[in-house]
């Protein structure tokens, strides 16, 4: 089966293109503060690759194709979860810093 | 009629994409990050339930199969959501990196395995452009899953120490060659229809690899490589989506390969060493022989006489490594920085950008202990203030304020900015022993005349130093 969109040759090449650029330009400007939860954000957005996993294991004919796709989905399923709690624990200790306290009691010497 | 469910993945895919990009750019400001992973959720939520819509146009030759491999699906679907989940939720900040190295290889070992199904389909149909991109992207997600377990085992402290042959590199080269012969086979020699064995072999072969590629890579790099495959499975999964057609995948995973290379090349800029430098150069292991005799002693100080020293400087500036993190002890600095402000002393948290098992990963442990960031500076930020601070605090660090790294050309951490707190007036060291730092360097700063070791668990020490402070105020 295809979707009804073909990917092919320069429109393939294009989307390629653009995705890279999209890529470089939104971790281009991050501040090093956040590298690694973006690092761990990024990994949770290739956990899509479940939804291919999935496509594979649907339309597997024999039992080796459905070990794998099994396998596969299993995997892809662990990357999406894990990205994505893992980061968000993350970022929620990220917040805003109000006043810390940091001038609670003048001190008299 | 046919047509409906095709248009309802379509348009799905096409939100997918957009909330990915959307949510990574919410991701990139520390004020709008939160709710930024949350958006790519929701992207990820509605893509994968959109994917069940697939049963309605599946091949003719698996109709007979359908029942069984919805179910399949489904339990696949749940038993790794649950385990993630579950194992993600109570990973110890500490631990975050070889979690993040251990699912980067999952999604890698699920782009390879789309790969093996598809080559492994019989009689179906391989025009050669997809055939090669299936080759390709099979190739560099099974070296990114074979890669980030190792990753993860070594981290985890379940693989210790780096594993060296000679001829290591050859060796590489040569099983690195034969998985290139096996796949150009697959491609050229028999158009897609390969047997199973040999399709088995290809894998085999790039697991190996991967597993060569990362067993000598050592201590102070993990973090480079553990973003290298992270952009590695970016790849692999956009080449598969391209494979199935499905632009959700293409768009997500060329998205995650280019960012993750741009992060890989920023942190091997802030070791100063290029990426090739980390993967074929043996870190570390030419350090022993090339060392020069260090002059001069070690000179111990008590925990309570460096804090009361520090209580009434002006400037303390603060450079923690991953050992703080490991002692659990950033909770009881933050305690003893808040004392030391609240007495009017001006204080710094500076951080070297491989402090940590990744970049960025020393920020998270303190933003866990409830530092605020404006207190937090980065490297070229505080570089140059380290000469006007009374009392420098390396804590838990080592490699990354070793001053060899400027001066001594036969050093293996040569040219790797550091932090340059051997320029305080006077710089306080807490450290459990004697012994080097990561990357098996000694470190001359422990030897200098205005450097004072305060030898201890950080997590006692630190509370030593609390009671020293309060004693004092208490006295008044």
């Amino acid at each position: 089966m295809d979707l009804t969109t073909t990917l092919t040759g320069f429109v393939a090449l294009y989307i390629f293109m653009l995705a890279a650029f999209t890529g470089y330009e939104i971790i281009g400007r991050v501040p090093a503060i956040l590298h690694t939860p973006l690092m761990s954000g990024s990994n949770f957005v290739h956990g899509i690759v479940v939804v291919g996993a999935m496509y594979a294991l649907l339309n597997a004919t024999s039992t080796v194709e459905q070990v794998i796709g099994f396998v596969g989905v299993l995997l892809g399923a662990g990357n999406a979860a894990g990205g994505y709690v893992v980061t968000e624990r993350m970022l929620e200790m990220f917040k805003p810093s109000a006043k810390t306290g940091a001038k609670s009691n003048e001190q008299k010497n | 009629m046919n047509l409906q469910p095709h248009v309802i993945i379509d348009a799905s895919y096409f939100a997918a994409a957009f909330l990915f990009i959307y949510g990574l750019k919410r991701m990139s400001s520390p004020v709008t990050a939160r709710s930024g992973i949350v958006v790519a959720g929701v992207g990820m939520l509605v893509a994968t339930l959109a994917s069940f819509l697939y049963v309605f146009g599946i091949d003719e030759a698996a109709r007979p199969h359908l029942t069984t491999n919805v179910a399949l699906a489904a339990i696949a679907l749940s038993i790794g959501t649950l385990w993630a989940w579950w194992s993600g939720k109570r990973v110890a900040m500490t631990a975050m990196p070889q979690m993040v190295a251990l699912y980067n290889g999952m999604g890698g070992g699920a782009a390879a395995a789309i790969a093996a199904v598809e080559l492994l389909r019989p009689g179906a149909a391989h025009p050669i452009v997809p055939l090669i991109v299936t080759i390709v992207g099979a190739l560099i997600g099974a070296v990114s899953l074979a890669g980030s377990l190792i990753a993860w085992a070594k981290l985890d402290g379940r693989i210790n120490g780096t594993w060296r042959v000679t001829g290591q590199q050859v060796i590489n080269g040569t099983v690195f060659l034969a998985t290139l012969c096996i796949g150009a086979y697959i491609v050229f020699g028999v158009h897609g229809h390969a047997h199973p064995g040999v399709v088995a072999a290809f894998f085999a072969s790039a697991l190996i690899f991967g597993v060569l590629m990362t067993m000598p890579i050592g201590g102070a790099d993990m973090p480079v490589v553990i973003s290298l495959y992270n952009a590695f499975t970016g790849l692999a999964v956009g080449f598969e989506g391209y494979v199935l057609q499905n632009p959700a995948l293409m768009i997500a995973g060329m998205v995650v390969g280019s960012a993750g290379t741009l992060l890989t090349l920023l942190m091997a800029k802030a070791m100063n060493r290029s990426v090739s430098n980390v993967i074929f150069s043996n870190f570390g292991a030419a350090g022993d022989e090339a060392q020069g005799e260090i002059k001069g002693s070690m000179k111990p100080a008590e925990a309570g006489d460096a804090a009361i020293n520090m209580r009434y400087a002006s400037k303390v500036i603060i450079a923690p490594g991953y050992g703080l993190a490991v002692a659990q002890a950033q909770h009881k600095l933050y305690e003893f920085v808040k004392l030391l402000v609240e007495a009017g002393v001006e204080v710094k948290f500076a951080i070297h950008p491989v402090a940590g098992r990744m970049p960025g990963h020393m920020n998270v442990l303190l933003a866990e202990a409830g530092v605020p960031y404006d207190m937090i500076y980065d490297l070229e930020d505080i570089n140059g203030e380290f000469k006007e601070a009374d009392v420098a605090v390396v804590i838990g660090a080592n490699d990354t304020v070793n001053p060899a790294a400027r001066t001594n050309k036969s050093s293996p951490i040569y040219g790797m900015p550091i932090l340059n707190v051997d320029q305080a007036k006077q710089v306080y060291v807490i450290k459990r022993g004697q012994g080097k730092g990561y990357s098996g360097v000694e470190n001359e700063l422990f030897y200098a005349d205005n450097t004072a070791m305060v030898y201890g668990d950080a997590q006692k020490v630190m509370v030593a130093m609390i009671q020293a402070v309060k004693s004092l105020e208490g006295g008044h």
